[in-house]
């Protein structure tokens, strides 16, 4: 089995070691599980699971949090 | 205008001025202009967390959710599937049900398009969202909105970000009779006293963002609004004079010479 992946994150390529979780890249890109919402191929994943999910090569993920707004 | 609280859906709001977080020079000016506003509420959109730069501050570090009630909106989805997706993001990011629902109709007015938003509001509800929906001013579709269990809407005064005052003041009465729950005048607000005009027409609260962050001064401006809601629900439960055309004089006739 290959040791790197390569993954889609934000719309950006990225490379990842195999088996890692989502938990592993958010902690990789230091980012605090705290108030943001991953979603792994469109599907939006539960807080909880994060440490559970395990990337594989091809996957787009997506990672969003809260900005300044009002109306658009 | 302690004991004037404002409830949607069981939850119990201190402010009638809701304000956005957006178009500010930095988080520091947002979190004073907040401050200084004394709203309760504060509308923030839902984007991708800038992975590159990570030493970029984020907003909930200046304004602390547990202080306010952070609604979350799906601002710049043209899409029923859109709205949708980013209500879901929004509740998995953050802390509540409580989504401000806009579905957008065309990239010139950013009108609402309505249809979309009963669709998606209906998709929501049924999800278990509290939906506050951005809508047109328009009764029927905020009657629409509401029979399918919107507990509160939110019509606009003119389009976002035009500082045109309220556009169709008679449509939004007549909006404000036809509906049971709570009307939030969203969108469009220039000045002060198109917030108070609001108000006096019988809004229940205002929500603005340009007509405070694109102020010259946004602090004060933010505490021009303050007062501008107040004075305007006070006229409203005071209840206001009369129009008539000819002068009726206020001092007695009864012991001149």
């Amino acid at each position: 089995m290959e040791e790197t992946i390569l993954i889609q994150v934000n719309g950006e390529a990225r490379k990842g070691r195999n088996g890692m979780t989502v938990a592993d890249l958010l902690r990789d890109l230091e980012i605090t599980t705290e108030r943001v919402a991953v979603e792994v191929n469109l599907e939006i994943l539960d807080r909880a699971a994060f440490a559970q999910r395990s990337l594989k090569d091809g996957d787009r993920v997506e990672i969003l949090s809260f900005i300044g707004g009002g109306s658009f | 205008m302690g004991d004037d609280r404002l409830i949607i859906a069981g939850r119990e709001f201190k402010s009638r001025l809701w304000v956005g977080t957006g178009k500010y020079k930095d988080f520091v000016e947002t979190q004073k202009a907040i401050e200084m506003s004394g709203a309760d509420v504060v509308t923030v959109a839902v984007r991708r967390v800038n992975i590159t730069d990570r030493s970029k501050e984020n907003l909930l570090d200046y304004i602390d959710p547990k202080k306010y009630t952070i609604l979350p909106n799906t601002a710049g989805c043209y899409t029923v599937e859109d709205a949708v997706r980013y209500s879901r993001l929004a509740r998995a990011a953050g802390v509540s049900d409580l989504v401000k629902l806009e579905v957008l109709g065309d990239e010139k007015t950013l009108f609402p398009d309505t249809a979309g938003l009963i669709e998606a509001a209906k998709i929501l509800i049924k999800e278990g969202f509290i939906v506050l929906p951005y809508t047109n001013d328009d009764p029927i579709v905020a009657k629409k909105l509401v029979d399918i269990g919107c507990p509160a809407v939110m019509p606009l005064a003119a389009p976002i970000g035009s500082g045109l005052g309220i556009r169709n003041p008679y449509n939004l009465k007549i909006l404000m009779e036809s509906v049971d729950v709570p009307v939030i005048v969203d969108a469009g607000v220039g000045t002060a006293s198109d917030a108070a005009l609001a108000m006096e027409y019988g809004a229940d609260a205002v929500l603005m963002n340009t007509a405070i962050a694109g102020a010259k001064d946004p602090i004060a401006m933010a505490e021009a609004m303050k007062y501008a809601v107040w004075a305007g629900r006070l006229a409203y439960k005071a209840g206001r004079i009369p129009r008539k055309l000819y002068a009726t004089a206020s001092s007695p006739i009864e012991g001149m010479l």
